[in-house]
């Protein structure tokens, strides 16, 4: 996994609540085997102007002018701020993998649904919860001023601002850990091995219905 | 250990080891397994030279993808049959129990783990599939997860989380005639809103919920997702455990006695303390209708189309302005005056034998309405397919134009052949109205398997508990 350390980032505007799974990656994608190159449909509905499948050539598509990720002063832009609720819906983690095969390393909205939450920190993507007013703010700062970008220090857990503020955010030490250091869970877990076996044990000779 | 909820008892029984900032190692004791979400998992596992911790813990389906019509010539589209051969191979290979396509047990992942008796109280489960949150009907822990986390799964039978805070929700008093487990999901969602369950897993109480069957409990823990929360559950009692008697995967004899007195024990404790409680009185509860792209966006059949110029909160107002553009509806319509294009009676929230009998009352002797240009029931397992058959609902659905399918997910998300077309409306008793979700353009409305055959017949909704 990607290590998260400091990020300076061009920051993109999606203002909608409630942006679901099924908008960041239609199923239609998700019949892919693979875990890679989902970015060029992230969005897709709302980025195109016509209805895609898997297999087509994106670039000879045509893109929507009014939707915000298409506008080239957010061309390249690695962090993007949302509002509420942002990733719920389907458990599909496919929708990070579209994030950030598109090229972003952290979101910041006002809360994230927790299977979508959870998702990004196994793909080396930041979700950062700032408050309604915080977001607000923001939302209003990257309208203002074309190339509008943040600092996000993680183990800081800043964000700067261009204009010198600073936003603090939460995250769990352990999910921090992890993505500063790049660490897979599954070798992690792994290291627990003789305890996992312990409990099954035990497990197997109180609930032996459990293990038929 | 004091009073604890049945949260709690389920959490507690299930740590394997805590980290000091409280992130837990859990123990899982079911993996649900189907083709959309575990292709990566397996290549993962295979990588990196692992192998499956406790086969016999997984169940495998496809359920996403699969034609609901002519199955004897296989997947059309070559995207999808891959998809569905690679979970074949997978399985074949490690020798994962999985129903295939053919099987008559094949159906839905969350209709076939509880119709096997493969989901008991007392679980951990877990599927790649955000509509895990079913099988907490059976007084189980059930959550979804994403594809690290199903291989995370596969190579250490454990997950990594925190402990979530404990909501309660408490449905009391008798409920209408066709005022069904749907009404009360979409009533919970309308109240607390779809983010109103974020961080929370919610015990759903009263007496209301225990007057209901187990598919009908199925149904109201289905979607609690919707709600925002990654687990619903209910207490076992009776029902639960008659319902799991003599399933093929439930034990037997002594070992059934033993496995009933422990699960007797899954209730909250009396007194148990809750972060949060919130009660509806079944009385109040009416069919319900989404008229949005949220299924908050919810309202009782015989009220309107709410009007966002009313709404106080910018970022609602918008939602709600660009959920009606997107749906095609004026402010102020009232519910009953919107015609539908097409009916899908299906889903993992409302498939099962229940849900089609309900149906299958409306529709007899009926015909769908001309305007109505396709209304199909999917039943959700092959199992549930063959009850009803026996039942002789196929007749009375087909008689009434409405077209008799084979199980899958179908049009609760479009994977496979079944979707709406741009701008088609659609009485849908699955459980996301979002943009695009069951076909590109189209627009779902929500509801009730009663309220979804009554439109069928009428063409537009119609309050069936009228
Ligand atoms: S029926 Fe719909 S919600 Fe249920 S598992 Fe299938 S796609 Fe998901």
């Amino acid at each position: 996994m990607q290590k998260f350390t400091v990020l300076d980032g061009l920051v993109v505007p999606l203002d909608r609540a409630n942006v679901d799974t099924d908008a960041i990656i239609p199923k239609q994608f998700l019949k892919s085997i693979k875990r890679a190159g989902f970015g060029p449909n992230l969005f897709d509905e709302w980025r195109y102007l016509d209805h895609g499948e898997s297999g087509m050539d994106n670039s000879k598509r045509k893109p929507n002018p009014d939707f915000v990720l298409n506008q080239p002063r957010y061309q390249g832009a690695q962090i993007l701020l949302a509002r509420e609720n942002f990733g719920c819906g389907s458990s599909r983690e496919h929708a990070p993998w579209a994030l950030e095969d598109y090229g972003f390393r952290a979101i910041i909205a006002t809360s994230f649904a927790d299977i979508f939450f959870n998702n990004c920190f196994k793909n080396g993507l930041l979700p950062i919860r700032l408050s309604a007013e915080q977001v607000d703010a923001l939302f209003k700062a990257v309208a203002a001023n074309v190339g509008y970008k943040l600092t996000i220090d993680l183990e800081r857990q800043t964000i700067t601002a261009p204009d010198g503020t600073v936003y603090k955010f939460e995250v769990e030490i352990f999910r921090k850990h992890c993505l500063l250091n790049g660490l897979d869970d599954i070798s992690l877990t792994l290291q627990h091995v003789a305890e996992i076996k312990a409990y099954e044990a035990k497990r197997r000779a109180a609930q032996p219905w459990l293990f038929l | 250990m004091g009073t604890q909820t049945l949260y709690d008892k389920l959490w507690n029984a299930h740590v394997v080891r805590q980290e000091a900032d409280g992130t837990a190692l859990i123990y899982i004791d079911r993996h649900l397994v189907h083709e959309v979400t575990s292709p990566q998992a397996f290549e993962g596992l295979r990588l990196a030279g692992r192998k499956p911790w406790r086969i016999a813990s997984m169940l495998a389906v496809a359920d996403h993808n699969v034609p609901t019509t002519g199955r004897a010539q296989g997947i059309a589209d070559p995207i999808s049959r891959l998809q569905v051969d690679t979970l074949d191979q997978n399985c074949e290979e490690l020798g994962i129990t999985e129903f295939k396509m053919s099987d008559v047990r094949q159906g839905i992942v969350h209709v076939i783990g509880p119709e096997q008796g493969a989901t008991l109280p007392g679980m951990t489960v877990v599927c790649g599939d955000s509509h895990t949150s079913t099988h907490g009907a059976f007084a189980a822990l059930a959550f979804g997860i994403g594809t690290s986390e199903v291989e995370h799964v596969m190579a250490t039978q454990c997950l990594l989380m925190k402990k979530a805070k404990a909501m309660r929700v408490v449905v009391d008093g008798a409920l209408h005639k066709s005022v069904t487990a749907k009404d009360i999901a979409l009533a919970v969602i309308g109240k607390i809103g779809t983010a109103g369950g974020t961080g929370f897993a919610i015990e759903f109480s009263g007496s209301t919920i225990r007057g209901l069957s187990m598919e009908g409990r199925m149904t109201v823990c289905n979607m609690s997702i919707e709600a925002g929360a990654r687990a619903g559950m209910i207490a076992a009692d009776d029902m639960t455990i008659n319902y799991l008697k003599g399933r093929p995967f439930a034990p037997q004899g002594e070992l059934w006695d033993k496995a009933v007195s422990y699960w007797r024990t899954l209730h909250s404790d009396d007194g148990a303390k809750f972060d949060a409680v919130v009660k509806l009185d079944a009385a109040q509860i009416k069919p319900q209708v989404t008229w949005g792209t949220s299924p908050e966006m919810v309202v009782a059949v015989d009220g309107r189309v709410p009007d966002p110029a009313t709404m106080s909160d910018a970022v609602k107002r918008e939602g709600a302005e660009r959920a009606l553009l997107y749906m095609g509806l004026k402010a102020n319509t009232p519910i009953a005056e919107i015609k539908i294009d097409k009916v899908f009676i299906g889903s993992c929230t409302n498939a099962r034998i229940e849900d089609l009998r309900a149906a299958a009352v409306i529709a007899r002797g009926k015909h769908i309405a001309a305007n109505v240009k396709l209304a199909m029931v999917v039943p959700g397992s092959g199992l549930v397919k063959r009850q009803a058959e026996q039942e002789g609902l196929d007749k009375i659905f087909i008689a009434a134009g409405f077209e008799w399918r084979e199980p899958g997910c179908s049009m609760c998300l479009a994977m496979n052949d079944d979707k709406l077309l741009p701008g088609e409306r659609c009485a849908s008793t699955s459980n996301r109205n979002f943009e695009g979700r069951q076909g590109s353009g189209g627009r779902t409305h929500l509801v009730s398997p009663e309220m979804a055959a009554a439109a069928a017949i009428a063409g537009h909704f119609v309050d069936v508990s009228k």
